[in-house]
């Protein structure tokens, strides 16, 4: 008998979905797959990442051999035109026809356009695929105001591209009295509208277009309030339609405001067609979303190959990051009093919107709205969906539970029946998860994504996948290690420990020792790092100097460009003028850019590497020394003026900084770290927002630690009152060795607390009460790195070995580097643009 | 491989730095010359960075991946293959590499690119 032949009609991301879940069932169909774009199936949930710097390539589902490695053809840029039912054959653009045995509709949907007189102009463009885009970003390059119709999760994407694209200005218009009126209620709207307020979009609520002005390319839109907006282009994102003009013209019923209806078998008014994803009416709905599209797709390939499988609906929570903000909804998100009892939680400071709507009875979750924090989104949809009884007080499900330090979201998995679903797209279970783990074949989430598919799809479900992982590992009794990378298998602090004991001084006999073949660009700073903290040798020593991060390895900070930047010592931002004029005259004569550094010192930029060297030496000739801001170690010690002259002043903060800076200079770290000195309480060093910091009190210092600005800034803790500087001083040196010892690669304090079992009490316990009994040897040690400490700058130029490596070229000694080049700003140097875009 | 004709004398063995990278002018060119002494292997590439066009790889840390000698980017730790010229993260660009020769004592570099 012959093989029955499916023609599919789409190759998007369910078209492809379904080949791919019949193939993995069953070889004995033919398949014949028509696209109409000219490109394989791609993923048009992560569309607008191709904006920022994704590729068309990236974005494919399969590979270029996909489809013939799996006896499927494909016609791409090829559209079928005709159905003929009787004779059950399609027609396609180039005249061919083609018979079915059985056809599948995946045609998707297209852009709603609404009839806007002006539509038609230049300059407007709908939002759907990779070609939509090309126009896009080739028009946005003479724009400078967008706009988009439409306040939906697509139309939001869409403003977001506008920006990414270098829009001056983007505005939103929104016929609607809010912002995504499917998922999220009047108060979520009002949140994210001024999260995206302060992102700098533009958003009209409650507009309505009555047309698009402009001399054949548009240049305003016009409301019905009378209204006009200036703009320089448009984007159409006001909805989806249903592709279903093709079963439209060959008789097979579809529903009144379009969409082809199906059954709960995916099979349409004529018993050998089918349509899945989101051409298909079931049941009165079209399903906008990838995870019901797909769900669709197994049902089809399910019962083509004889099971038995319905589609009864799906559950259309999403979770989603638009410009960096989290916006989710999952259940019945919209249900109110009397039907429920809601519990909702704002914060307008930190713009944070949280409404679960509980059942009367105060048993079960039912819905709910998430704005500025989804973290808890995952757990809320699963005890949702799963009916799990919640606990007494609901509340903490969004606040999380206060007083004890417990998270909630760790609990919260192990609560979870295995047939709770953890990642909808690719429909696979807690129980799939936790068994791929347990029988050993994956143990890291690659592995995982592979084997199981999850997270594959949205990725929104990650986290959690991740925490099941950890779970499983962990219940196994298996020890998750932290190893540095393929060359040692070791986490840091083991490292660090082992080359203590096998006194090892450089990383070719780390390497021999305790690792093996050649080592790589992880782990050679790292064991570098841990051999300036245990031993404190010149880090340019031969053979060290290879294994140093880029910065350290030229003791300067390298720039866009090529040249470096030098930054002198100046211990608790105090400087004389004499220092003053000899930094000036140092940037002259080399032709520096010059600038006042956040640490309370000067940072010269635009120094050629063959002329560092003489640089440092006409610094050290004038009293400065290197300020390692090329290193991780200790940084500045920023101060106050202090009692020496501020009225309010309570103790000489300046004179304490100088002598912490001096005390901890050159020492090497995990990371960076910084400190400062306050005089009294006013705080004007911002001495809790560093890595170790100190106010003055009536009756000495309060020590705060683990603080940091950066991306994630964090307040530092207190951690000791009204100390003397010396048991001040005695609390750093604990604090600080137990730091270097202890903390994971390139992590700063902050973290290391954070991820401290026990947190600040265990931290104040092992530094005030010595509860390790360790403080004396770690007294001893920082005792030694202080004694070593020695200026690298002066080393390096009083050594020729080392000063020879400062010259661009081995075989033209006194050449710089040609093609470094500069430009002019406001009477100083700037380095030119990066030459690539 | 096209043959090669042009040999540039670049330096001395022992103005190399062992395990890391020296930069040779040639011309306007700039070439990086690596050599791998834990491997006993010499390598050059060009000088230049694809991915931000920063005259920057001889100034980069070089390793290997299983048994892929590379040389990272000090700029953004873009990693290249220090023998096919390919980039291992994960980017189309790769970089040009050139034929390394030692005679008494002396570096020379093959002038045509390997790849």
């Amino acid at each position: 008998m012959k093989e029955p032949q499916i023609i599919v009609i789409g190759n998007g991301m369910v078209g492809y979905k379904f080949c791919e879940k019949l193939r993995s069932k069953t070889k004995s169909f033919k398949i014949i797959v028509f696209g109409e774009e000219p490109r394989r199936a791609y993923d048009r949930v992560h569309l607008s990442e191709y904006f920022n710097g994704k590729t068309a390539d990236d974005l494919s589902l399969s590979t270029e051999n996909w489809y013939q490695e799996q006896d499927i053809t494909l016609f791409l840029n090829n559209p079928v035109t005709q159905i003929d039912r009787e004779h059950r054959k399609v027609y396609t653009a180039n005249g061919a026809d083609y018979s079915y045995d059985i056809l599948v509709f995946a045609t998707g949907s297209g852009a709603f356009v609404p009839n806007i007189p002006g539509i038609e102009k230049d300059g407007v463009f709908v939002y759907r695929t990779i070609e939509d885009l090309d126009l896009i970003s080739g028009y946005a390059k003479k724009a400078k105001t967008a706009s988009v119709i439409g306040g939906g999760l697509l139309g939001l994407e869409a403003a977001k591209a506008l920006i990414d694209l270098g829009i001056e200005k983007t505005s939103i218009i929104e016929f609607a009295p809010r912002l995504m009126p499917r998922q999220i209620d009047a108060a979520g709207s009002d949140m994210l509208k001024s999260k995206l307020a302060d992102l700098g979009l533009h958003i009209h609520l409650n507009k309505n277009t009555t047309s698009i002005e402009g001399d054949g390319r548009i240049t305003a839109l016009k409301f019905s309030d009378d209204t006009v907006i200036d703009v320089d282009m448009l984007v159409i994102s006001a909805g989806i339609k249903p592709r279903d003009e093709l079963a439209k013209a060959c008789g097979v019923e579809v529903g009144a405001r379009g969409g082809i209806i199906v059954n709960e078998k995916m099979q349409t008014s004529d018993p050998a067609i089918y349509a899945i994803g989101e051409c298909a009416l079931y049941d009165g709905m079209i399903y906008g979303l990838i995870a019901p599209g797909y769900e669709m797709a197994e049902v089809l390939a399910t019962n083509l190959c004889q099971g038995d499988k319905a589609f009864t609906g799906f559950d259309m929570s999403t979770k989603l990051k638009l410009i960096g903000i989290d916006v989710a909804s999952f259940g019945d998100n919209f249900i109110t009093e009397p039907d429920c009892r809601t519990i909702i939680f704002e914060n307008k400071h930190k713009g944070v919107y949280k409404r679960i709507n509980v059942s009367n009875d105060g048993q079960y979750l039912l819905g709910g709205i998430l704005i500025g924090d989804a973290t808890a989104y995952n757990l809320l949809l699963q005890t949702s969906n799963n009916r799990i009884v919640l606990p007494e007080n609901p509340e903490e499900l969004i606040l999380g539970a206060r007083g004890g330090s417990e998270p909630a979201g760790g609990a919260g998995i192990t609560g979870l029946p295995d047939s709770a679903l953890i990642c909808s797209c690719e429909g696979v279970t807690k129980g799939d998860i936790c068994a791929a783990v347990a029988d050993g074949s994956c143990e890291n989430i690659d592995d995982l994504k592979k084997c199981t598919k999850a997270g594959t799809g949205c990725g929104g479900c990650l986290p959690m996948v991740k925490d099941l992982m950890t779970y499983t590992l962990k219940s196994q009794g298996k020890y998750i290690k932290n190893v540095i990378c393929e060359h040692f298998n070791y986490s840091r602090q083991e490292l660090f420990d082992l080359i203590h004991i096998h006194e090892l001084k450089s990383y070719d006999e780390v390497l021999d020792a305790l690792g093996k073949n050649d080592g790589c660009e992880v782990c050679k700073p790292l064991v570098s790092s841990l051999l300036a903290s245990l031993w404190n040798e010149m880090i340019l020593k031969k053979g060290n100097d290879v294994a140093q991060d880029s910065n350290d390895r030229f003791l300067a900070n390298i720039q866009k460009g090529g040249s470096y930047s030098v930054v002198p010592r100046v211990p608790g931002g105090e400087i004389t003028p004499d220092k003053l004029i000899v930094i000036g005259e140092v940037a002259k004569k080399y032709n520096l850019y010059t600038k006042i550094t956040g640490g309370q010192r000067i940072d010269m930029f635009g120094a050629h590497l063959n002329d560092l060297p003489i640089i440092w030496e006409e610094l050290i000739a004038a009293g400065f020394e290197s300020g390692h801001a090329y290193g991780k170690g200790l940084r500045t010690v920023k101060s106050c003026v202090g009692s020496t002259w501020c009225r309010f002043g309570l103790h000489d903060s300046v004179s304490f900084a100088i002598r912490i800076e001096e005390r901890y200079r050159g020492i090497r770290a995990p990371h960076k770290f910084k400190s400062a000195v306050s005089g009294c309480i006013r705080e004007c060093a911002e001495a809790q927002s560093k890595d170790f910091g100190i106010i003055a009190t009536e009756k000495g210092w309060n020590l705060y630690v683990c603080g940091n600005g950066g991306s994630k800034p964090q307040h530092a803790l207190l951690l000791a009152t009204d100390l003397d500087s010396e048991t001040c001083i005695q609390y750093i040196d604990r604090f600080l060795m137990f730091y270097i010892r202890t903390a994971d690669p390139l992590t700063r304090t902050a973290t290391w607390l954070n991820k401290m079992e026990g947190g600040i009490d265990y931290l104040r316990n092992v530094i005030i009460n010595d509860s390790l009994g360790m403080a004396a040897q770690w007294e001893n040690e920082i005792e030694n790195l202080i004694a070593s400490y020695k200026c690298e700058w002066k080393e390096a130029v009083e050594n020729p070995a080392i000063r020879k490596r400062f010259s661009h070229f081995v075989n033209a000694p006194e050449d710089k580097d040609p093609t470094i080049e500069f430009v002019e700003m406001r009477g100083q140097k700037r380095t030119a643009e990066w030459k690539t875009l | 491989m096209k043959e090669q004709s042009n040999w540039l004398a670049a330096c001395r063995v022992e103005d190399a730095i062992e395990n890391g990278g020296v930069c040779v002018k040639h011309g306007e060119e700039q070439i990086a010359l690596f050599y791998f002494t834990r491997r006993n292997e010499w390598y050059a590439t060009q000088n230049e960075c694809p991915h931000k066009k920063q005259m920057a790889l001889s100034r980069g840390m070089i390793g290997s991946t299983t048994d892929e000698p590379k040389v990272a980017c000090p700029f953004h730790k873009k990693t290249f293959s220090l023998s096919t010229g390919e980039c291992l993260s994960g980017d189309e660009c790769a970089i040009k590499t050139y034929p390394v020769k030692i005679e008494n004592g002396t570096v020379y570099i093959g002038t045509t690119p390997k790849s």
